[in-house]
């Protein structure tokens, strides 16, 4: 069975008002070191296509019609064989 | 009787207890900032609703880390009286003082309208002078206020009378109806096993005067204020 | 973005800056722009910022009165309300932004209008939100009502400032375009009220709040340009909202402005740093130099004219008396906000700007702000009028089952309950909310005082459409009869004016009639304008929106007990109607839903009147024994009639009521004759109203009594008979069942 993972994130120009505030706050709790946090939305889906090239081209068209919203957002994805 | 109205980055329901404390019940409080790491002199502390740190990454998450959380975590350890209101209660949550957590509303929207909560233990400082059984006429001011727990935690919750507020219908019923957001078991609020820390979703110090609708939320007051506390 | 390396008339064009304005430019700078000076020139004279086509009009509009403390040209108007107190407010339009991004686009609205009322001094207490979509059952509509809802109730819930009320109307004109108008109002000590002026050579210029990215760049200018199919893929501008952030300046600006620092003070909204900082500049007969290299950036590779014309969310500029620096500062640092000296108030009024050593851009700054263009654009009458006017009603059919008629209007979006949108917004905070969302106005309570405050916002597109001018009116009259309802004296307006590409001459003849017909309502009402907003350009594909102003009104009840809703509260109370019910079915909600036309003349408005009828209505809830007012408009009477039965679900209260007039029955129940109000009385107040009536001359007409789970309506011909239980549930459940 095919496995999508996709991760969708602000694009990196427009602001991210919940990473900066998780940044500052790792900061005040002694972990300086972070530079940058960007926070998004990680998602699992199960395929019924068997075909990893053609799950490749839907799985992109789910992302650009729903998953994520072009506008301000960026994507990626892989697709893995899971164990069914 | 002094009460203490903490002021996280982001609260906004602050001014709306001290409203409720300066000219309805006409008490002695103060605001506390979260930077500070005392809360000598105060005999009550409130966590009132908001948006602490915008509630980015979860509510809560990142005010429980605020230097005064130390402190209220002490005071309540001592049997301080605690009431964590809305935003307030996801707080606690996260600090653990109380046990739960708040989800999102199962209608996936904020809802601010009026509900009816039954007073399901009087045995609480802040309920011990409602009547048994008492149905509040309050506001709710939430997106994520539905309440959860693991079956263990919800067991120990019942057994040991934790459970202090149900939604319910104006006549007390415990309807789906009436549940404005999913809760389990209807929960609206409860209480630690010490019964000091209270948590409730619900508005009191929106729902104190009749001018705006319902003074149904003093009795959350009133019973602090009603003398020395049997402990 | 790379500096191009020269200003090439192409270039000139695709700024939107036309060759004779250019000529100005030149004239204005004795030689050629830079391209930082061009993109500065190219905000400020845009027509957003500029107000190019519609000066000459919004002059005529009267701006005094008696408690007017600060009219148009600031942030925000502001009027005193005694005891000490003032409160400011101010409607905005985020339509364009709204339709590329709907959810970002509202709360961005939101953001920005709240930011106009604390630069004043006030705390912001109240939004109203009024709304246009198309029709919710289109994909793309109901796509951009879920997105504009949804970032309405995330920003304004999470900032801390209820939604007490607000408008949503839904048409195929706003099919694409949809209107997103927001309205905050303030409340203030009558003397700390803070202007955005910079004044006092050599003091210091302070930015504050989020860093300055490439977010919204141009954004003013898109405002000035109709959509096409290529709108869409200018989305890179969008801005995004940090209400966490706004909640922190909004309490760190009231405390820097209860210390005695503060000069100045404006938000950076729509042009950011190059509007607030000329505007500030201009205003206080000064000039400002910044130091661009000083500015806070969130990202890398910025050039100059990036980060003059970023629209950035939550940022502030403030001019604060030398030597104060340091506390301001501190202040700042206490909420975890960015303070950065970025400047200093000069004596030579230029806007000089510095990258570091270098000048990038030297502008007098009242060129740049109140020298702009102004356009006696050409005006002609639209052909279509001549068709809708002359549209014959007379031999309209009449539907056969006036009761299901009755149940279809109150069902259609436009009237059904709002509930499902409002309670997704916090509308209690700050325990002032005496009246909730859903009556006429919104009623709160000023605290420290015996007052109260109601507000509305109103605009019929369709009328305007139909009228321009006596659409205007309407909108003003409405308005004001709405608070009327609710208990208060109309004190003031702020207006959002919504209409299409002005270089064409029929929407510009749109734009003055309405204007004129407000001004004209507000001279008869009493109701100054205090400032607002125009948006022009809303077209997609060359159609325009139906020209659609929104008025915001506010009233002031003198004491906090006459505040009125407009349901129903007591069995055997008396129904009055006052005013006139005339066969007018023109631009009425009922010749859309049931007929599906959009034509004739929008119901006749008689100010004099109009005047006479509030001035009743305000007379009898102030004598005490009223216990419901209502007025008459969507749907007419019958439906007014229904909405004042909506009262607790299951302690229904209906009425058995007689309506007079000679006419066909459809006119007599939904036609929408201006200036009515429907009154519930206690029955030994019925003949102290007969008596107010009469000394204003008003028709005053008993309709029957208040009582039962029923509301029965008779009149010549016809007679219907509906259980309140299925009036709540049309009602109730209209909205809900559009969205499904």
């Amino acid at each position: 069975m095919l496995e999508a993972q996709i991760h969708v994130t602000l694009k990196k120009s427009v602001l991210d008002p919940q990473g900066d505030t998780v940044r500052s706050a790792l900061a005040t709790l002694g972990f300086p070191g972070v530079t940058d946090c960007r926070i998004g939305k990680f998602m699992l889906l199960r395929l019924a296509e068997q075909d990893p090239a053609k799950a490749k081209t839907q799985v992109d068209e789910m992302c650009r019609k729903l998953l994520a919203n072009p506008v301000i957002e960026d994507y990626v994805f892989r697709i893995t064989e899971v164990a069914g | 009787m002094k009460w203490g109205v903490l002021i996280f980055p982001g609260t906004w329901s602050h001014q709306d207890f001290a409203h409720v404390f300066q000219d309805v019940l006409q008490v002695e409080w103060g605001y506390l900032w979260h930077k500070e790491t005392s809360v000598a002199g105060y005999d009550c502390l409130i966590l009132p609703g908001g948006f602490a740190h915008g509630d980015y990454l979860r509510c809560g998450a990142i005010a429980r880390f605020s230097p005064i959380m130390d402190a209220v975590v002490r005071f309540a350890r001592n049997g301080g009286p605690v009431m964590g209101s809305c935003n307030g209660f996801q707080i606690l949550c996260e600090a653990g003082l109380l046990p739960g957590a708040l989800l999102r509303n199962d209608s996936l929207q904020y809802r601010c309208r009026w509900v009816h909560i039954r007073t399901e233990r009087r045995d609480t400082p802040f309920t011990r002078t409602s009547r048994p059984g008492q149905v509040l006429k309050i506001p709710i001011s939430h997106g994520e206020g539905r309440y959860s727990a693991p079956p263990q935690t919800l067991a120990k919750l019942r057994s040991n009378g934790q459970i202090v507020f149900r939604y319910a219908t104006p006549d007390g019923q415990i309807t789906d109806e009436a549940n404005p957001n999913g809760s389990l078991e209807n929960i609206a609020g409860i209480c630690n096993e010490g019964r000091n820390v209270l948590g409730l979703m619900p508005h009191p110090e929106r729902a104190s005067e009749t001018l705006l609708g319902s003074e149904d939320g003093r009795v959350l007051f009133e019973g602090l204020l009603a003398g020395a506390l049997p402990r | 973005m790379h500096e191009p390396s020269a200003i090439t008339p192409d270039l000139v064009a695709q700024h939107g800056i036309t060759p004779e304005e250019y000529a100005r430019i030149r004239t204005i700078l004795g030689r050629d722009p830079n391209f930082t000076e061009l993109g500065i020139f190219s905000v400020m004279w845009s027509e957003h910022c500029s107000y190019k086509s519609s000066r000459v009009y919004l002059a005529e509009l009267p701006t005094r009165g008696d408690c007017i403390l600060q009219g148009p040209g600031e942030n925000a108007g502001v009027v005193d309300i005694g005891d000490g107190l003032a409160i400011v407010f101010k409607m905005e339009s985020h339509n364009h932004p709204s339709f590329i991004e709907p959810f970002q686009g509202a709360a961005t609205g939101v953001g920005g209008i709240i930011r106009d009322i604390f630069t004043m001094g006030a705390r912001p207490i109240a939004l109203l939100d009024p709304l246009r979509f198309g029709p919710l059952t289109k994909g793309k509509s109901r796509y951009l009502a879920d997105g504009v809802v949804a970032g309405i109730a995330a920003y304004g819930n999470a900032v801390g400032v209820p939604t007490v009320g607000g408008e949503l109307c839904v048409s195929e004109t706003y099919a694409g375009n949809p209107l997103v108008n927001v309205f905050c109002l303030g409340i203030a000590p009558t003397n700390r009220i803070f202007l955005a002026r910079a004044s006092g050579e050599g003091n210091p210029v302070i930015y504050v709040g989020a860093k300055t990215g490439r977010d919204g760049i141009h954004g003013a200018t898109m405002a000035s340009e109709t959509f096409d199919e290529g709108s869409e893929e200018r989305r890179p501008t969008v801005q995004v909202g940090d209400p966490f952030k706004e909640k922190l300046l909004i309490e760190a600006c009231l405390e820097v402005m209860e210390t005695d620092a503060l000069v100045g003070i404006q938000d950076m909204g729509a042009a950011g740093l190059t509007c607030s900082s000329c505007e500030m500049a201009s205003r206080g007969g000064t000039g400002i130099e910044i130091d661009l290299a000083r500015v806070p950036r969130r990202e890398t590779g910025m050039i100059p004219y990036e980060v003059m014309l970023s629209e950035s969310q939550e940022r502030m500029l403030l001019v604060v008396r030398r030597g104060t620096e340091r506390q301001v500062m501190d202040l700042f640092h206490k909420w975890d906000l960015d303070a950065v000296i970025v400047g200093r108030v000069t004596g030579d009024g230029l806007l000089r700007v510095k990258d570091g050593e270098r000048v990038v851009a030297e502008i007098p700054a009242v060129a740049l702000a109140e020298e702009g263009p102004v356009y006696h654009r050409p005006v002609r009458r639209p052909a279509y009028l001549t068709e809708t006017e002359q549209a014959d009603l007379s031999g309209l059919s009449l539907p056969e089952k006036l009761d299901q008629v009755l149940l279809d209007l109150l069902g259609s979006p436009n009237i059904a309950s709002k509930q499902p949108v409002w309670q997704q917004y916090d509308h209690m905070l700050f325990c002032n909310t005496v009246v909730e969302p859903g009556s006429d106005a919104a009623v709160l309570r000023v605290q420290g005082t015996r007052k109260g405050l109601a507000l509305a916002a109103d605009g019929n597109g369709r009328y305007t459409y139909l009228d321009p001018y006596e659409g205007g009116k309407l909108a003003v009259a409405e308005a004001a009869r709405n608070v009327v309802c609710a208990g208060a004296r109309p004190l003031a307006i702020t207006n959002c004016l919504n209409f299409g590409n002005p270089e064409r001459p029929e929407i510009m003849w749109q734009f003055a009639e309405a204007v004129r017909g407000m001004g004209d309502a507000c001279r008869a009402l009493q109701t100054p304008v205090t400032g607002g907003n125009v948006s022009f350009y809303n077209e997609t594909l060359g159609t325009a929106i139906f020209p659609t102003p929104i008025v915001g009104m506010v009233g002031l009840l003198e004491d906090i007990a006459h505040a009125t809703t407009q349901r129903f509260k007591a069995q055997g109370d008396v129904v009055f109607l006052l005013g006139e019910t005339r066969e007018e079915l023109g631009g009425s909600e009922y010749l859309k839903v049931v007929h599906g036309l959009e034509v004739g003349r929008p119901p006749a408005l008689d100010l004099t009147r109009e005047r006479a009828v509030q001035q009743v209505c305000l007379e009898v809830i102030r004598a005490g024994g009223v216990s419901s007012a209502h007025d008459c408009a969507d749907g007419g009477l019958a439906v007014a009639l229904a909405e004042c039965c909506m009262t607790t679900p299951k302690a229904w209260l209906g009425a058995t009521l007689t309506l007079p007039g000679e006419m066909r029955p459809d006119a007599l129940l939904f036609g929408e004759s201006a200036s009515r109000i429907v009154v519930s009385v206690r029955p030994d107040k019925t003949e102290s109203v007969r008596a107010m009536a009469r000394r204003h001359g008003v028709p005053c007409v008993e309709l029957g009594m208040v009582g039962g789970d029923h509301l029965m309506l008779r009149g010549q011909g016809f007679s219907l008979r509906l259980s309140v239980e299925a009036i709540h549930w049309a009602w109730g459940t209209g909205l809900s069942r559009a969205l499904k």
